[in-house]
């Protein structure tokens, strides 16, 4: 049992560090210089990973669905099952996941390596708010750029899955997306890719936690990346449970 | 409020402790504007941790530290950050930031923290780099500098507001003797052509011999001598002795 308390000893430290993080958000200075740079590190940098999974991701997964779905004689389905699955779920999480380990490590891991080479402390000594220099504008970045990440591997995931078909009966890419979309409403979409701000969030903060809390020198760089990484993912699956609730509530019609 | 408006730092019977270690028991000392304080110890005497109170980087668990008629113990983060701008602070390893490059080093607390133009800045920057010798590398990362142009460019960025007192940690550790002696005279100039006082921690008796109006030795946590380099050299404590005649 020490190992859950421990686990809620640090939800509650990450808690009380994201708090910190959504009062500092409103208050100005607004670091725009240093968001767009750290947009520029979260979401250019990630969205080769992201569109590659995404693509083979889509494209496995047909061949599993297509196997299961021949022998009922539904495989007109799977297009739109590819396409729901993707949408609703399979995109925000494994987006939230990879994520989680691409830029939580390196959130973590850099801003470890800043305390542990004292730059935390000189850009104090400089009468600049590190909190809302270093912590903030990566946070937010994550926010922003986790929706748009999870577009990226939906529609990679969709054309993964119709190359998939393609070879298998070649569809016509305009009867795929037809197909795809049928039964893809507007709050299928939206909500779902919207809730990956949440997991942008839980990434951002708890990363920054790790790697800006830590006291430990350079062995707390590989402590920070490796911590940031198993809690984000733990917190974001923990957390999908909880937002598809709230999506279920909230749009009733959603829950298929 | 100090009633010697002359003091640039001043410390008031301060302790702190790190768990059961204590490292500054019951520390009192005085600086002037103007001059030069050499603090020496050996490792882990609380020389550094000294340096950070001063910035407020550490807050004392009692005492009073005393910054240009401040108490910035306690202090809020608004007014602290003013006190901050009176001080510069040359860290051990430079401390540059990895992702920017020296000139943006340099230029990131003049854009924030002046009223400078663009033009202003550059000159002031292209001054400051000449100053300490850099002045054809202000496109490089810090990556791409040596150990000894890293403690130039963490002392131009130290500088590059004018602060009335330069803290520097081990401002010639890990550097050749002709090096650390440049990095010396830099500082001495500082102190000389601005009024600058200087609390250097160093354990560079050569340097501190040449730079130190003042010298204090720290000892388990005590400030076991304080004084010129004369007096602390005749000085009762046998460490602080050994320390400045060896």
């Amino acid at each position: 049992m020490r190992w859950l308390s421990r686990f809620v000893e640090i939800v509650g430290k990450v808690g009380l560090f994201s708090l910190r993080v959504l009062i500092d958000w409103l208050k100005p200075p607004f670091e725009f210089a240093q968001l767009s740079r750290q947009l520029a590190e979260v979401g250019n940098k990630s969205l080769a990973l992201v569109v590659v999974s995404g693509f083979a991701l889509g494209a496995v997964m047909t061949l599993h669905t297509r196997s299961t779905l021949v022998t009922f004689g539904a495989t007109a389905m799977i297009p739109a099952v590819q396409a729901v699955s993707f949408f609703v779920e399979i995109g925000p999480l494994v987006a939230g996941l990879l994520l989680a380990g691409r830029v939580g490590s390196g959130i973590g891991a850099v801003l470890a390596n800043m305390r542990a080479s004292e730059q935390i402390d000189a850009i104090e000594s400089l009468s600049i708010d590190s909190f809302k220099f270093l912590v903030v504008p990566r946070v937010l970045a994550c926010v922003i750029a986790l929706p748009f990440l999870t577009l990226f591997m939906d529609f990679a995931g969709l054309l993964g899955g119709f190359l998939s078909e393609e070879l298998s009966s070649h569809i016509a890419p305009a009867l795929y997306l037809n197909r795809a979309f049928d039964y893809l409403q507007w709050s299928n979409f939206i909500a779902p890719t919207l809730k990956t701000a949440v997991f942008g969030f839980i990434i951002g903060s708890v990363s920054s936690y790790f790697g800006y809390t830590t006291d430990k020198g350079a062995q707390g760089v590989g402590e920070a990346a490796t911590n940031s990484v198993v809690v984000s993912s733990l917190l974001i699956i923990v957390a999908d449970v909880f937002l598809i609730k709230c999506i279920f509530f909230l749009f009733p019609d959603t829950a298929i | 409020m100090s009633a010697n408006y002359s003091i640039a730092v001043e410390f008031k019977r301060v302790m702190k402790s790190f768990g059961a270690k204590h490292v500054l028991t019951d520390v009192s000392f005085q600086i002037g504007h103007g001059q030069a304080l050499c603090l020496l110890g050996r490792s882990g005497t609380g020389k550094s941790v000294t340096l950070k109170m001063i910035m407020a980087l550490m807050r004392p668990d009692s005492g009073e530290v005393w910054v240009d008629q401040d108490n910035v113990v306690g202090m809020g983060e608004h007014r602290l950050s003013l006190v901050r701008r009176k001080l510069g602070y040359l860290f051990q390893d430079a401390a540059l930031f990895d992702s920017l490059t020296l000139y943006e080093n340099l230029a990131l607390p003049l854009s924030r923290l002046t009223k400078k133009s663009k033009d202003e800045i550059d000159d002031v920057i292209r001054q400051v780099l000449a100053d300490v010798g850099l002045g054809a590398d202000g496109a490089k990362y810090p990556s791409a500098l040596s150990g000894g142009m890293k403690k130039r460019a963490g002392l131009a960025r130290a500088l590059v507001l004018e602060p009335k007192i330069l803290l520097a940690d081990e401002p010639s550790s890990g550097l050749d003797r002709i090096t650390a002696a440049e990095i010396d005279e830099l500082l001495m100039r500082r102190k000389v052509e601005h009024g600058t006082a200087l609390i250097i921690v160093t354990h560079d008796v050569h340097g501190a011999r040449r730079v130190a109006d003042q010298v204090g030795v720290l000892d388990k946590g005590n400030l076991v001598a304080f004084g010129s380099v004369d007096e602390v050299s005749q000085s009762e404590n046998d460490v602080a002795r050994r320390l400045i005649t060896e």
